[in-house]
């Protein structure tokens, strides 16, 4: 099938959140167009051994499971009952309160009612129920349990792949049940009998055989940052000498390979190789620990947990005394919540101290890993960098936290002093829809491919009417973030419903308000375009 | 997977079009998917798509857009080396439309 056409914004915001006429039991699974991504080729998860690899399209009948999937799913869910305590709470104590059902992002922008988190939970509680409870092996659908069927798996094939694992719904929740622990485990047993999609196994394989998610071999990473090092040149007058794989450098960074090769992403790696240029921070880049992100993550635990092996093994094989991780959303979900555990302890670094500061960085004393935000913020705080903001001046900014970092690891304030300090026109969008309450990209946890476009606009629209609501009252022109899916998807996100808005990292606004010593005077910003009121004030001094 | 027929020989494409083995294009099959999409190749579409054969023969995959608009500025010309006129060309992206003509795949990730 070509890829579906998406509404245009004005019929997309029609949204119908009428009531179904009966249960949502005996409404069957519907595949609309542009809300589920392809399904995987054999050879991605041929890579990494995952099971079932074939031909396969979600929307033709026969989905070619395996022929015992029905013992395996099952077996599969006893297994995550006994393994995860949390899993077997939250199949057990929602009480249907409803608090969740209209904080999801999916559910506001589809009116879709199995995207309420309730419901959305319910899907596999039902199985649960059916085959793990005595009232729902006795009294079956009336104690809302139901058998689990090839529909039942398609359903949460569906669905599963209509939530970010975001956590919105969670802070609202009484309870704390955590619906992006559900979909996790949902997607897991999903994966058990190889119902994987494309735009996630995809860059699984890649991220295996060579190191990132977009396949970028050793020297075409170093050929990418080529260019940039010499647009840094052509802005700054300085020529940055990065350096890839350096035993003995005293810190190793790790970033996600977008910033390496997307734009707006780009223009952040810029800011990361200016500001510590300009530091003289001994550290180096690596080509076997070149992905910061971990699509693995989306697929199970075990996948997660592979994946990220290589940077503490690459960090020890160079010798580093610690790690500075880049911006980006649920990779720091899986630095900062389970890197130590899975693939720690990392005895053989020492607690991170930053060598500009002498700061000691006591939150990264297990992990020994550093979020560059912190980093930044710490260097700023200490008056370490001189920085002109008015460079930033045609830009009114506002931020947006990434679900994974705010909920996830409670990074608020960090972002907000770096642009604080580097922008002097910041505009915050509300307190129901910032900080912990943020709203999602809507593309997050691997759904931002192109064939499933209209569910990621549906489910970005309440991230874009808050940024609309700080646009029409502030002039906002620029929605930074600290997210390498974040700078893919909240661009695409805002062509369609805020064109006027422009998206970047935090550490573009940075590197453009950073005075480095000895560049020339500065007319074009990162990307190249001119400053305004520089340029002519440059010409007229004949500086060219 | 769908297929392109041309000589008597199927090739297997994605969803999207996207030829599954890089190694089997033959020039023909590029005017084939642009005829598809109402467009006619002309010699600057082919200096894209020749470019952008040659740079994934060598990295193994297609370029970013700051490296494509870069040299194609320093071979074609200072006129083409941007992204105005790439689009011009290539209406749907030169990142998706052109690498989809020239038999390469989509690249994946926080892209």
């Amino acid at each position: 099938m070509a890829k579906p056409q998406t509404p245009k914004p004005e019929e997309l915001v029609k949204v119908d959140y009428g009531t179904p006429g009966k249960s949502w039991i005996d409404i069957p699974v519907e595949f609309k167009d542009g809300h589920w991504c392809f399904g995987s080729r054999p050879e991605f998860l041929e890579a990494v051994g995952m099971p079932n690899a074939r031909d396969w399209k979600p929307d033709e009948a026969d989905w070619k499971l395996p022929d015992d999937w029905k013992d395996t799913i099952l077996q599969g869910i006893k297994e995550r009952l006994e393994k995860y305590r949390s899993f077997h709470i939250f199949m057990d104590i929602c009480v249907r309160c409803g608090a969740c059902a209209d904080k999801c992002h999916f559910y506001i922008g589809s009116g879709d009612p199995k995207n309420m988190p309730v419901l959305r939970a319910e899907l596999i509680r039902s199985i649960y129920r059916k085959y793990f409870t005595p009232g729902g092996k006795v009294f079956g659908k009336f104690a809302g349990a139901r058998e689990l069927t090839e529909e039942v798996i398609k359903e949460w094939w569906y669905y599963f792949y209509q939530c970010t694992e975001c956590r919105r719904c969670s802070v609202f929740c009484p309870y704390g049940i955590d619906q992006a622990e559900i979909t996790m485990i949902g997607r897991e047993l999903l994966n058990l009998i190889g119902t994987q999609t494309g735009w996630i196994a995809g860059p699984v394989a890649n991220c295996y055989n060579k190191g990132n998610h977009l396949g970028l071999e050793p020297h075409t990473l170093s050929s990418n940052m080529e260019y940039l090092v010499d647009d840094i040149e052509e802005i700054t007058g300085i020529r940055v000498e990065p350096s890839w794989n350096r035993k003995g450098a005293e810190i190793l960074f790790v970033t996600p390979s977008g910033d390496l090769f997307g734009d707006p992403g780009t223009y952040t790696a810029m800011g990361y190789l200016m500001l510590f240029h300009e530091l003289g921070l001994d550290y180096t880049w690596s080509t076997y620990a070149s992905e910061g992100g971990n699509f693995g993550f989306f697929t199970s635990m075990d996948m997660a947990k592979r994946l990220n092996y290589k940077i503490y093994a690459e960090a020890k094989r160079l010798g580093v005394k610690w790690i500075i991780g880049g911006e980006c959303g649920h990779m720091w979900r899986v630095l900062h919540q389970y890197m130590d555990t899975w693939n720690g302890p990392a005895d053989f670094l020492e607690e991170p101290v930053s060598p500009i500061t002498g700061t000691k960085f006591e939150n990264a004393k297990s992990t020994k890993m550093v979020h560059i935000a912190e980093f930044t913020a710490d260097l700023i705080k200490h008056g370490k960098i001189k920085l002109d903001p008015s460079r930033n001046d045609h830009l009114n900014v506002t931020f947006h936290d990434s679900c994974n970092t705010a909920r996830g690891m409670g990074m608020f304030e960090e972002p907000r002093y770096i642009i604080n300090n580097v922008v002097n026109n910041f505009h915050e969008m509300s307190e129901e829809e910032s900080r912990e309450k943020t709203f999602c990209c809507g593309s997050g946890s691997g759904l931002n491919a192109g064939e499933n476009m209209e569910i990621r606009m549906r489910g970005g629209m309440p991230r874009a009417n808050a940024v609309k609501k700080v646009r029409d009252k502030h002039g906002v022109n620029m929605l930074a973030n600290i997210c390498a899916i974040d700078r893919a998807t909240l661009s695409a996100l805002m062509d369609y419903w805020t064109p006027d808005v422009g998206v970047c990292g935090a550490h573009e606004l940075l590197a453009n308000a950073l005075v480095m010593t000895g560049e020339k005077k500065r007319t074009q910003d990162l990307r190249l375009e001119d400053l305004p009121g520089m340029e002519e004030e440059a010409n007229e001094e004949g500086d060219e | 997977m769908p297929t392109i027929e041309h000589d008597g020989k199927a090739y297997e494409v994605d969803e999207e079009g996207y030829l599954l083995d890089w190694q089997e294009w033959i020039q023909p099959l590029a005017g084939i998917m642009a005829a598809q999409d109402s467009l006619e190749l002309t010699e600057s579409h082919w200096e894209v798509i020749t470019f952008l054969r040659e740079y994934f023969e060598k990295y193994q995959i297609a370029p970013m857009i700051k490296i494509l608009t870069k040299e194609i500025a320093k071979t074609h010309g200072k006129e083409k080396g941007n992204t105005k006129y790439l689009y011009e060309l290539y209406p749907a992206g030169p990142a998706k439309q052109a690498c989809r003509y020239a038999g390469l795949p989509k690249p994946t990730g926080c892209v």
